[in-house]
C-alpha cells in the first residue's frame, strides 16, 4: 500500500486543461458486453465482503425480523414466575406502533431522529467543507491542524458524551463562558441544541477528511486553466471544486446520515434515557430491549432499518449519487472515441 | 494473455488465502471462561464443584477483591474469578440479562442492585437459596426483605444504603436555631431565617436528587412515604392517587414553585447535589451517605468541613421514610458449579467478611451489629443516623416490571415538577400506567 | 468549460506527474508553494490572508477548546475536577496514575485496541480495495444490488445485532476472543470502505491503467502500481476514519469479552469506578480520554501527507 514507484505509463501526455483529452480506448465499458471472466471475477473480489456481511448483519436481522413476529406471555403464573412462552402475534408488534402511548412516542422519536438527521447533516456538511478547505490550503503548521481537525473524531463517543455533560452542567464551564443559567441537560430546546453542538463538533471532521481526499484527486491545471480564464475563488469552488468533490461529498453525507438517523449514545450519555425531547428511535429500541419488551424492540429496530433504507433510496435518487458508476462509465466510453484517442492508440501499440 | 490468466489465477489465490488466513489470524488469543452447553433448567438442589465467575462492578476500595482473594487462597480448586461489568447500573443490568438470555454459564455469582431482584428472581435468572443458607435473622429486615421474592430469599444481602439529610449546622446556630428540623414544614421555618442572614446570601434551601433518573423515582418514593403515603401497598396494587401520595409530590413540586430548591436542581444527580453543597450554595440536602467523607475533606476543596451534620430526612409529622438502597448477591441457574456458588456466597456475605470489608469500604453492612462498634463508628460517623433511616426504611416497588415502573414514576413527576402537568393529573397518569404495568 | 472537460482533464493529471513535466501538481499548487490557490494580487492578498488566519483560528478553537476541556480537566485533583478555572490548579497527575495503576490493566486494554483495531483496519482495506476495484472496474450483472447490499447493513441499528452475536459467537466458542470483535467491527468499517474507494476509483481515469497494460503490464501490476497509489488518499483516508471507527467500538467489546486481559480501552474506561457508589470517575475517564485520543493524533500526523500527497506521491516518481 506504500508503494510509490509507478511504471510510467507509456502513451500518456500531458494534456492541456481546456481540449477533450486523449485517452485510450475502452476495450470493456460497453454495457451489455459482459465476459463470463469478469463476472467470476468479481464474485470472487466481492465474496469475502459479502461473507462477513452476512455474518454479521444478515443473520442478527433475520433474528430480528423473526423476534418482531412474536411476543412474550404476558402475566406471571401461580408461583409468581414470568411465562416462558413465546407465542406467535403476526404483525402486531408493528400494529401497535402507531396506536396509543407508544405510537406517541415512536412519532416523537422519529421526529426527534429527524430533526437531528437533517440539522446535524446539513451543519456537519458546511463545517465539514470548511474544514476541508482550511486542511488544503498552504499555511505553516498545517500538518498540526489537519491533526487537531481529526481530534473530535478520535475521542471515543462515550467519553465525549461524558465530555459535554460537564461542559453541559448547570454550572459547568459552558454556562460560565456564556454568563448563562441556561439547564442544557434538563428537558427542551436547550437539550436539543446541546446534543447538536456536540453532535456536529464530533462528525463534522469526518465529512472534512472525506472531501479533503476528494480535493486531492482534483488536478491543478483545472484551477490553473480557470485562473487564466479570471475565475476568482468563489467562482473556482463553485465550478470546478464543488462539481468535482461532488460523489465523495454524497458518500460521506450519505454515511452520515446513515450514522445519524441511528443516533444513540450521545443522546443517551449527555441529556439521559426517556426524556421526551431528545429521544431517537434507536433509544427507543433500546429502552424496549430494556423493559424485556423483545418483540417491539425488534419491531422498532425494523422499522429503524426500513426508515434509513427508504431515506438512503431517496437520498441516492434525488441527489444523483452515481453509485454503481453506470453513467460513468457511458460517459466516458463516449468521450473516449476521439481522434486524438486514435492516434495514441497508434502511437501506443507501435 | 496467457501471462495475464495466471497472474489473475494468482490474485485470486491470493484473495482465498487472504480469507482464510482472516480466520486463521484472528483466531489467536482468547481464554475459555465459557463453556458451550449450559443446563435448561434450574436445579433444585447445589451440586458441583470448581471454577466460578463472580460478576460486578468493580468495587475502588478493593475490598470485594480481598475477600475474594482469601476465599481462593483456602479454595484452590474452587477459584472464583471476578468479571467486572462497567459503572454505570443500566449497562451491569443489560450485560446481566444479555447473558441470562442465551444461558451463557459464564455468569455464575450475581451482584444485584435490590430492585432488580424481583424481575431477575420471576425469569427465574437466579436461583431461590436455601432456608437456613444464609443468617438472615441478623441482619436488617429491610434489607432481607429486598432480597426476598414471594416469601422465598433470592439474594445474600452484601450492602445497604438508605438516605441522609445534611444540614448546615454553623447556619443553624447562627440563625439560633437548636436543632435540625425533623419535618418539612420546619425545614421551611428555619430556611426563613437562616436565608436572611448575610452569610447565607444566594443560598439555596434544600435539593434532593431530580433528574429523570432512578434518582427521581428515590426523592419520589421518600416524599409520598415520608407523607404517610405508598408508591405501592402490600399486595403489589399502586397507590398514588391517594391524597398522601399528592401531598408527596408537592412538596417537591411546591419547593421548585417557591424557589425553595434552585432551579437548576432539575438537573441534579449525586454529584451535582455534592457539589452544591460542599460549594455552599445548600442549606439542606438530600444524599447518600457516600459523600460524607468528600463533604469532611480538610484539603481545601470542601467549604462545608466541620459545619454540617446528619439527621434523618425530614416528613410531615416526624422524621421521614428512606428509601433501600444497595445490593444481594444472587446465584445463575445456569453456572455449573452451583455448590461453590453456594458456598462462596454464604462466605462472602457473612458477618466476618463484612466486617474485615468495613476496613477498606466505606459501604454500609447489612449486619446490624457491626454499627454498634465504637472504632467503626470513629470512623464512619454517620453509621448510627444511618441505622435509624434504615431501620425505617421503605423498598422502592417490589415489583418484576422494574424497569418500566421506574420509567413511568419518572416521566410523571418529573412532568409535575417541571410544571408540565398538575399534580393532580400526574398522579392519575401515574396510577394508570402503573396499574397497567401491575395487571400484567 | 463544462463538467466533462473538467473530467477530462482530470486524467490527465496523473499523467502530467508521470510525464514529470515542469508545471507544478494540483495538490503541489495548492498546498506547497505557499500562496493562497486564488492567486490574487498581492494587495488584496494581505486583507484576504487575515480573515483567512481568523477563519482558520476559529475552525481551530471549536475542534481544539473542548478537547483543552477534557485536558485541563484530566489533571485536576478529584477535589476539585468541577472547577472551571481555565488552568489546571494545583496541577495533578493523579488521574493518569490512576488509569495506569495495575488494577485496571489499561495498558493491555490500549494494546488490545491497537491489535482490534488494526487488523479490521487491514482487512476492511484489503476487502474494500478488492470489492471497490470489481465495482468500479468490472462488468457484471447485479451491481447496484450488491453496493445496495452492502451500504444496507449500515442501516441497522447496532443494538439490535448485540443479542443475536453473542448467541452466535457463544456457540462458535468465539467469547474472549480477539476475533469476536474483529469481524462484527470489519461489518461495520467495510461498507464505507467499500463506497468511499469505489468513489475514489471510479473518479480516476482507466487511461492510465489501460496505458500501463499495453506498455506491458499485467492487470495486476496495473492495478498495484497505477491504481492504487493514485487512491491513495482514499485509501489512507479510509484507513483513518476505520481504524478510529473500531478503536471507539464499545458495546460489542464490551458484550463479547468478560477477560480484563482482552478487553479493549473503551471498555476498560466504562468500568472505572468512582471512589464511591455514586460520585462519577470523571477525571480519569477524561484522563483515559486523552489518553486514547493521542495515539490516534500521531497516526493521523503519519499517515496525513499520504492522504494529501497521494496523488503526486503515486505518480511522479
Amino acid at each position: 500500500m506504500t508503494t510509490t514507484t509507478t511504471a510510467p505509463p507509456a502513451g500518456a501526455q500531458p494534456g492541456t486543461p481546456q481540449t477533450a483529452s486523449p485517452a485510450s480506448p475502452r476495450k470493456r465499458g460497453h454495457r451489455g458486453n459482459r465476459t463470463p471472466g469478469e463476472g467470476r471475477m468479481a464474485a470472487l473480489l466481492l465474496s469475502p465482503t459479502l461473507l462477513v456481511l452476512a455474518l454479521v448483519i444478515v443473520y442478527p436481522l433475520l433474528a430480528a425480523v423473526h423476534q418482531s413476529l412474536y411476543r412474550a406471555e404476558s402475566g406471571l403464573d401461580a408461583d409468581g414466575f414470568v411465562a416462558d412462552v413465546e407465542s406467535f402475534v403476526g404483525l402486531a408488534n408493528y400494529a401497535d406502533l402507531f396506536v396509543g402511548e407508544t405510537g406517541r412516542r415512536f412519532l416523537n422519536a422519529l421526529g426527534n431522529t429527524t430533526f437531528f438527521t437533517l440539522t446535524t447533516v446539513f451543519l456537519e456538511t458546511v463545517l465539514g467543507l470548511c474544514l476541508a478547505l482550511a486542511m488544503n490550503r498552504a499555511f505553516r503548521g498545517r500538518s498540526f491542524l489537519r491533526a487537531s481537525i481529526l481530534v473530535p473524531w478520535a475521542v471515543p463517543t462515550a467519553v465525549s458524551g461524558l465530555l459535554w455533560r460537564w461542559i453541559f452542567q448547570s454550572d459547568g464551564i459552558a454556562n460560565t463562558l456564556l454568563g448563562s443559567e441556561i439547564l442544557w441537560t434538563a428537558e427542551g430546546n436547550a437539550s436539543r441544541a446541546a446534543i447538536i453542538i456536540a453532535e456536529v463538533w464530533k462528525t463534522a471532521p469526518f465529512i472534512g477528511l472525506l472531501v479533503l481526499a476528494g480535493m486531492q484527486v482534483i488536478p491543478g491545471e483545472v484551477y490553473e486553466a480557470a485562473k487564466i480564464d479570471g475565475a476568482g475563488w468563489w467562482r473556482q469552488l463553485g465550478s470546478i471544486t464543488l462539481p468535482l468533490v461532488k460523489p465523495t461529498l454524497l458518500v460521506a453525507v450519505l454515511f452520515r446520515m446513515l450514522d445519524a438517523l441511528r443516533m444513540f449514545d450521545l443522546p443517551f450519555v449527555l441529556i439521559g434515557p426517556g426524556k421526551e425531547s431528545v429521544e431517537t428511535l434507536s433509544m427507543l429500541a433500546w429502552d424496549e430491549s430494556n423493559q424485556l419488551r423483545y418483540g417491539s424492540a425488534s419491531a422498532f429496530a425494523i422499522m429503524l432499518f426500513l426508515y434509513v433504507a427508504v431515506v438512503a433510496i431517496v437520498f441516492v435518487k434525488v441527489l444523483g449519487a452515481d453509485v454503481t458508476g453506470a453513467k460513468e462509465l457511458k460517459l466516458i466510453s463516449k468521450k473516449s472515441r476521439t481522434k486524438a484517442t486514435r492516434t495514441q492508440k497508434a502511437e501506443a501499440t507501435r | 494473455m496467457r501471462q495475464r490468466r495466471r497472474t489473475w489465477q494468482t490474485l485470486l489465490a491470493t484473495t482465498a488465502s487472504l480469507a482464510v488466513a482472516a480466520v486463521a489470524l484472528t483466531g489467536c488469543g482468547g481464554t475459555a471462561t465459557d463453556a458451550k452447553s449450559a443446563p435448561k433448567a434450574a436445579a433444585a438442589s447445589f451440586e458441583g464443584k470448581g471454577p466460578i465467575n463472580y460478576v460486578s462492578n468493580r468495587d475502588a476500595s478493593g475490598a470485594a477483591n480481598k475477600s475474594i482473594e482469601e476465599w481462593n487462597a483456602a479454595h484452590p480448586e474452587e477459584k472464583v474469578t471476578f468479571i467486572e461489568l462497567p459503572d454505570s447500573a443500566d449497562q451491569q443490568r443489560q450485560q446481566l440479562i444479555q447473558n441470562a438470555q442465551i444461558k451463557s454459564d459464564t455468569f455464575s455469582v450475581l451482584n444485584l442492585d435490590v430492585v432488580w431482584t424481583s424481575e431477575f428472581a420471576a425469569n427465574k435468572w437466579i436461583l431461590p437459596l436455601p432456608a437456613d443458607a444464609i443468617p438472615t435473622d441478623k441482619m436488617i429486615p429491610a434489607t432481607v426483605n429486598a432480597a426476598t421474592y414471594r416469601d422465598t430469599l433470592v439474594g445474600a444481602p452484601y450492602y445497604t444504603d438508605g438516605a441522609l439529610f445534611y444540614f448546615r449546622s454553623d447556619l443553624l446556630k447562627a440563625a439560633g436555631i437548636a436543632a435540625p428540623p425533623k419535618t418539612w414544614d420546619e425545614m421551611k421555618t428555619a430556611c426563613k431565617a437562616i436565608l436572611a442572614l448575610p452569610e447565607a446570601a444566594g443560598m439555596s434551601c434544600y435539593a434532593g436528587q431530580f433528574d429523570k433518573n432512578e434518582a427521581l423515582t428515590v426523592n419520589f418514593s421518600e416524599a409520598v412515604a415520608s407523607a404517610g403515603g405508598t408508591v405501592v401497598d402490600a399486595e403489589g396494587k399502586p397507590t398514588v392517587n391517594t391524597p398522601e401520595a399528592k401531598a408527596g409530590l408537592n412538596l417537591l413540586v411546591d419547593g421548585f414553585k417557591d424557589g425553595l430548591f434552585p432551579s437548576d436542581a432539575i438537573t441534579y444527580l449525586e454529584e451535582q447535589g455534592r457539589r452544591a453543597f460542599q460549594d455552599g450554595k445548600l442549606v439542606f440536602m438530600r444524599n447518600w451517605p457516600f459523600l460524607h467523607a468528600s463533604l469532611s475533606a480538610t484539603d481545601g476543596s470542601s467549604k462545608v468541613a466541620g459545619k454540617f451534620g446528619i439527621t434523618s430526612i425530614p416528613g410531615t409529622d416526624g422524621p421521614g421514610v428512606s428509601t433501600l438502597g444497595g445490593r444481594s448477591l444472587a446465584i445463575s441457574p445456569f453456572t455449573a458449579n452451583k455448590a461453590t456458588a453456594l458456598e462462596f456466597v454464604k462466605f462472602f456475605t457473612s458477618e466476618e467478611q463484612a466486617q474485615k470489608r468495613l476496613a477498606l469500604s466505606s459501604r454500609a453492612p447489612v449486619y446490624a451489629s457491626l454499627f454498634a462498634d465504637p472504632a467503626v463508628v470513629a470512623k464512619r460517623p454517620f453509621f448510627p443516623t444511618l441505622l435509624t433511616s434504615l431501620n425505617n426504611a421503605q423498598p422502592r416497588p417490589k415489583v418484576v416490571q422494574y424497569g418500566a415502573t421506574t420509567k413511568a414514576i419518572q416521566e410523571e413527576a418529573y412532568a409535575a415538577i417541571t410544571g408540565k402537568k398538575d399534580t393532580d393529573t400526574a398522579l392519575n397518569d401515574m396510577q394508570a400506567k402503573l396499574t397497567e404495568l401491575s395487571a400484567k | 468549460m463544462t463538467i466533462s472537460d473538467l473530467r477530462n482533464a482530470a486524467k490527465d493529471s496523473g499523467a502530467s506527474g508521470a510525464s514529470g513535466a515542469g508545471t507544478p501538481g494540483a495538490s503541489a499548487a495548492v498546498g506547497r508553494s505557499g500562496k493562497p490557490k486564488t492567486g490574487k494580487p498581492k494587495k488584496q492578498r494581505t486583507w484576504r490572508s487575515y480573515s483567512v488566519y481568523v477563519g482558520l483560528a476559529l475552525i481551530f478553537a471549536y475542534c481544539l477548546a473542548p478537547f483543552y476541556w477534557m485536558l485541563v480537566s484530566s489533571l485536576r485533583r478529584t477535589a476539585d475536577i468541577f472547577d472551571n478555572t481555565l488552568l489546571p490548579a494545583p496541577f495533578s497527575l493523579e488521574n493518569y496514575a490512576k488509569v495506569f495503576d495495575g488494577s485496571t490493566m489499561f495498558g493491555q486494554a490500549l494494546l488490545n485496541s491497537l491489535i482490534v483495531a488494526g487488523t479490521t483496519t487491514v482487512f476492511a482495506l484489503l476487502l474494500g480495495v478488492f470489492a471497490a476495484y470489481a465495482i468500479s472496474r468490472l462488468n457484471f450483472r447485479f451491481k447496484s444490488v450488491i453496493l445496495g447490499v452492502i451500504i444496507a447493513t449500515s442501516m441497522f441499528p447496532g443494538i439490535a445485532v448485540v443479542v443475536p452475536l453473542l448467541r452466535l459467537f457463544t456457540d462458535l466458542g468465539w467469547i474472549n476472543t480477539y476475533q469476536a470483535m474483529i469481524v462484527p467491527s470489519l461489518s461495520f468499517a467495510i461498507p464505507l470502505a467499500v463506497w468511499n474507494l469505489t468513489t475514489f476509483m471510479k473518479a480516476l481515469p482507466f487511461d492510465l491503467e489501460e496505458a500501463a497494460m499495453i506498455d506491458g503490464c499485467t492487470k495486476w501490476q496495473a492495478f498495484r502500481r497505477v491504481l492504487l497509489p493514485l487512491a491513495a488518499p482514499g485509501v489512507f483516508t479510509t484507513a483513518i476514519l476505520t481504524f478510529i471507527h473500531s478503536w471507539n467500538e464499545f458495546i460489542i467489546a464490551l458484550s463479547m469479552i468478560n477477560d480484563p486481559r482482552i478487553q479493549t480501552a473503551t471498555v476498560a474506561i466504562s468500568k472505572f469506578t468512582g471512589a464511591t457508589e455514586f460520585q462519577a470517575p470523571f477525571g480519569e475517564q477524561m484522563a483515559a480520554g486523552v489518553i486514547v485520543t493521542v495515539p490516534l493524533v500521531i497516526m493521523v500526523l503519519i499517515f496525513q501527507r499520504r492522504i494529501v500527497e497521494g496523488l503526486t506521491a503515486g505518480a511522479s516518481k
